[in-house]
């Protein structure tokens, strides 16, 4: 077992513990060059380049490690159903911050973090790599590896931990992940503003450069929805101030759940823009209203418009796009990497997985 | 002493020809951008762990981007060490030189290139100080949230470097939830924009990766960080405590009862002690513990939480829970805190500051058994404690005059280290590890992570030229130091041979 046991509220039984036959597996594929294909719930396939590969399923490697409440932090197996992640923390009056969409009742806590998806409070409440504190993987050698740890604050090492949020698999299995969690606030009001977006954009210019407990922004082409979390004064005060139409939660619920607008698009771009840039250009492609998360700053885009003219209007806007959803086989997903930058991905993958039998091509041929 | 590196347990490359590196050097750098003579390279000796020194072969200060990449270009020609300096704060020997290296100083790219005040990001150069991003943002309503100790003089590029913590880690995050962009320039020469004003870039996130790299991976020459809005009221509560357990019992119920405070920290008696006889801040001397929280926010949430963490303390056992009364109360609640460090001067000639971390809920015991190696080692130990986040700085008073003291220090800081990974802790909270606690990672990491680190550290200077000797151990260093990781009951190490 691990060398972090400091007396462990354990909660997860040995039965769900097949990590010795995980990094079996891992090894034999390297050793025979076999390339790998991870596979979770299997919700999020369809979320970057399907690939092939020997079946490695981590849905039986789970169970929850730990938590206790008072230190603000879950550890837990990789093929644990986030569901299961966020009812124990709900118990505790307690959630992740990063607000995972959900994408399916089958999505493990491994593939969360793999795809490194955040929902709409990223820009209050960080990625999904700021909540990593710590994971064990396997490495393309099957080597059992530990960085990170379970505290907030640990500077020892390189982040290798934070660098497997966003990586799909490719650098390492996950097997374990230490994530801080939130407490859940007192207090939550919905608000709707019918506005056009160059209004709504101005109205959170303004607003988000004061400390206010606005936790979700959103713009769906009708109107600008806003979620207020926190203290009740705090609440009370901005939503006084604010005025518009009390709203129910469904919106924020069907955005989470990916059945909002543009979102059900079977060929769906997301644009990563900077909040204040002027989407014009990527505005002129769209067939429906795009919607806007993260106070504008992640654009989603249904249009038929091809790939290059979505690239270089999400370029246009000082933006990178990934065409989220419907590629054809063969056609990137990912944004496109600088020479130098790429080299790099080349690098750390072997650094990792020198065999190249970790989920090969899955977020780009040459990675 | 770890000043002496080893070249059978350090990967040092050879020293260059220093005339040769002279020449070239000032080929590509302007006079003013070159020290050469010892006087002048003096001050470059040592850095805020002033017990540790070298002589570097040159100290350059180039003034931009191009610059840095054309010092590093003769480096990588002449295969000389590089070692990076902010502004030389740190207390891990990160910026101590290494034999034959060649310093590079960042402390003349020292412009803020940018407040946009309504995506709430600053553009800096590395040597920009912490605190002048603070001051620049201030007029309009916005801070920059990391805030070291050091933060009146320590930069920005070595707050990247070792991702730099604070206060109010807590609620605010360390440097790297902080920083949404850097400039890097890397040992083969390339200039790369990782992240920037978008919320993420593509591809694996490198921003990570280089924060908290220690001079390891790549020189930074621009940093993108986050604003934040200022908190509209601020307010603290004291609360002392019969017994250190009972402290360490509030701080679990305040955390569980879901309040994050802006600062949660704790002291025992010796600190309390000290930083009383000190500040006068109006600590009281009856207890073995006392803690500062602080929570901001709207005016009306923070009376509400002030009194719930008042009746939390009172019910764990405080013999005191006070608020402060007003803003200048404040002011000297935490002045006794932040005097802390300085007022060991009155108790004893020197002192040892660690940076372990530790589980909150491990607290008792840990204190407890710092005590018993105080003990052991004949060394009065102080703790201060970020206790919101668990960052333990154990204070050991020593006498450097005194025969064997400071090797007694360190021996005992090294096993105070040691005692926190084995709670489940980390060797470092917010130092980070530079050469001071080169040893203390072999307890920590097993051989195959540490071989790791140094496979990540080959995919970006394959020549082995940033900082060598510095953050990740050579198995072989870890063989020698002996106090070994063990996993799974098997020895590690097994394989190589024992000198």
């Amino acid at each position: 077992m691990p060398r972090h046991q400091a007396s462990p509220i354990s909660i997860a039984s040995e039965a769900g513990d097949l990590a010795e036959e995980l990094a079996a597996r891992v090894a034999d594929a390297a050793a025979r060059g076999a390339p790998l294909r991870v596979i979770g719930g299997g919700t999020k396939d369809d979320l970057a380049q399907r690939i092939e590969g020997e079946p490695l399923d981590i849905r039986g490697h789970r169970g929850v490690i730990d938590h206790a409440p008072s230190e603000l932090v879950i550890t837990a197996r990789a093929g644990t159903p986030l569901a299961e992640i966020e009812t124990v923390l709900a118990a505790a009056g307690q959630r992740l911050a990063f607000e995972p969409p959900l994408y399916g009742a089958q999505s493990t806590l491994g593939g969360v973090v793999a795809a490194g998806l955040a929902g709409s409070r990223r820009p209050f409440a960080g990625a999904v790599r700021d909540s990593v504190l710590g994971m064990k993987i396997l490495d393309g050698r099957g080597r059992t590896l530990r960085f990170g740890g379970t505290v907030f604050k640990n500077v020892a090492g390189f982040d290798a931990f934070r660098l497997m949020a966003g990586a799909f698999g490719t650098l390492g299995v996950l097997l374990e992940v230490s994530l801080r969690v939130a407490p859940i606030p007192a207090a939550c009001v919905h608000l709707a503003f019918e506005e056009s977006w160059p209004r709504a954009r101005g109205r959170l210019d303004d607003l988000l450069r004061r400390p206010v407990p606005i936790t979700g922004a959103v713009h769906d082409g009708a109107g600008l929805l806003l979620r207020l979390e926190g203290p009740e004064a705090g609440v009370a005060a901005l939503a006084r101030e604010l005025g518009g139409l009390d709203d129910a939660p469904t919106a924020w619920e069907d955005i989470r759940r990916r059945r909002y607008g543009p979102l059900l698009a079977e060929r769906l771009w997301r644009i990563s823009a900077p909040r204040r840039s002027d989407v014009d250009a990527v505005e002129a492609l769209a067939e429906s209203p795009p919607l806007r998360d993260w106070a504008g700053a992640e654009i989603w885009l249904a249009t038929g418009a091809s790939a290059e003219q979505v690239r270089a209007a999400a370029a246009q806007c000082q933006g990178h796009a990934t065409l989220f959803r419907g590629a054809t086989p063969g056609e990137a997903v990912f944004p496109p990497l600088p020479a130098p930058i790429l080299a790099l991905h080349q690098r750390l993958k072997r650094a990792f997985d020198p065999a190249g039998v970790l989920n090969p091509r899955r977020m780009y041929e040459e990675v | 002493m770890l000043d002496r590196f080893d070249p059978r347990l350090d990967p040092l490359p050879p020293a260059p020809d220093r005339g040769k590196l002279i020449r070239r050097l000032s080929r590509v750098l302007p006079r003013k951008a070159l020290i050469v003579k010892a006087e002048g390279m003096r001050v470059f000796e040592t850095d805020g762990l002033a017990a540790y020194r070298g002589m570097p072969a040159v100290v350059t200060l180039p003034g931009d981007t191009e610059e840095v990449r054309a010092v590093l270009e003769v480096c990588r020609d002449l295969g000389a060490a590089v070692v990076a300096r902010g502004a030389g704060t740190g207390l891990s020997g990160g910026a101590l030189p290494v034999p034959g290296c060649v310093l590079l100083g960042l402390s003349r790219m020292s412009r803020i290139l940018d407040i946009d005040p309504v995506a709430c990001l600053a553009r800096v150069q590395p040597g920009v100080r912490n605190l002048a991003v603070s001051e620049a943002a201030r007029p309009f309503g916005l801070f920059y949230a990391p805030d070291p100790s050091s933060q009146l003089a320590c930069s920005l590029g070595g707050n990247v470097a070792e991702n730099a913590g604070g206060v109010h880690c807590l609620k605010y995050g360390l440097t790297v939830n902080n920083v949404q962009g850097l400039e890097v320039v890397t040992m083969d020469g390339e200039i790369l924009r990782l992240g920037g004003e978008t919320l993420d870039a593509p591809g694996f996130d490198l921003l990570a990766l280089l924060t908290g790299s220690e001079g390891l991976l790549g020189i930074v020459t621009e940093i993108t960080v986050r604003l934040t809005p200022l908190p509209e009221a601020t307010q603290v509560l004291l609360a002392a405590f019969p017994e250190t357990r009972q402290a360490g019992q509030a701080v679990a119920d305040i955390i569980g009862a879901g309040i994050i405070p802006a600062g949660l920290e704790m002291m025992d008696k010796l600190a309390l002690t000290a930083a009383e006889a000190h500040t006068r801040a109006g600590y009281p001397l009856d207890a073995a513990a006392i803690l500062l929280c602080e929570l901001d926010g709207a005016p009306a949430d923070i009376a509400c939480d002030l009194e719930r963490v008042r009746g939390i303390c009172e019910s764990a056992g405080a013999s005191l829970a006070r608020i402060a009364r007003d803003e200048s109360e404040r002011q000297l609640f935490w002045a006794g805190r932040k005097g802390a460090f300085p007022a060991m001067g009155r108790i004893a000639p020197d002192y040892y500051c660690i940076d372990g971390v530790i589980p909150r809920r491990a607290l008792p015991e840990v204190l407890d058994a710092i005590e018993r190696l105080s003990r052991e080692f004949g060394l009065a130990v102080a703790n201060v404690f970020h206790a919101g986040d668990g960052n333990l700085h154990p204070l050991i008073l020593y006498d450097a005059q005194a025969p064997g003291e400071l090797e007694r220090a360190e021996a005992l800081g090294g096993a105070i280290l040691e005692l926190c990974v084995a709670k489940g802790g980390s060797i470092t909270g917010e130092h980070g590890v530079g050469r001071e606690k080169i040893n203390q990672m072999c307890a920590q990491f097993a051989p195959a992570e540490l071989e790791t680190f140094a496979a990540l550290k080959r995919a970006f200077d394959p020549q082995g030229l940033l900082n060598p000797g510095k953050a990740i151990p050579t198995l072989q260093r870890c063989v020698d130091h002996g106090a070994m990781h063990v996993h799974a009951a098997t020895p590690s190490f097994a394989h190589l041979d024992r000198f």
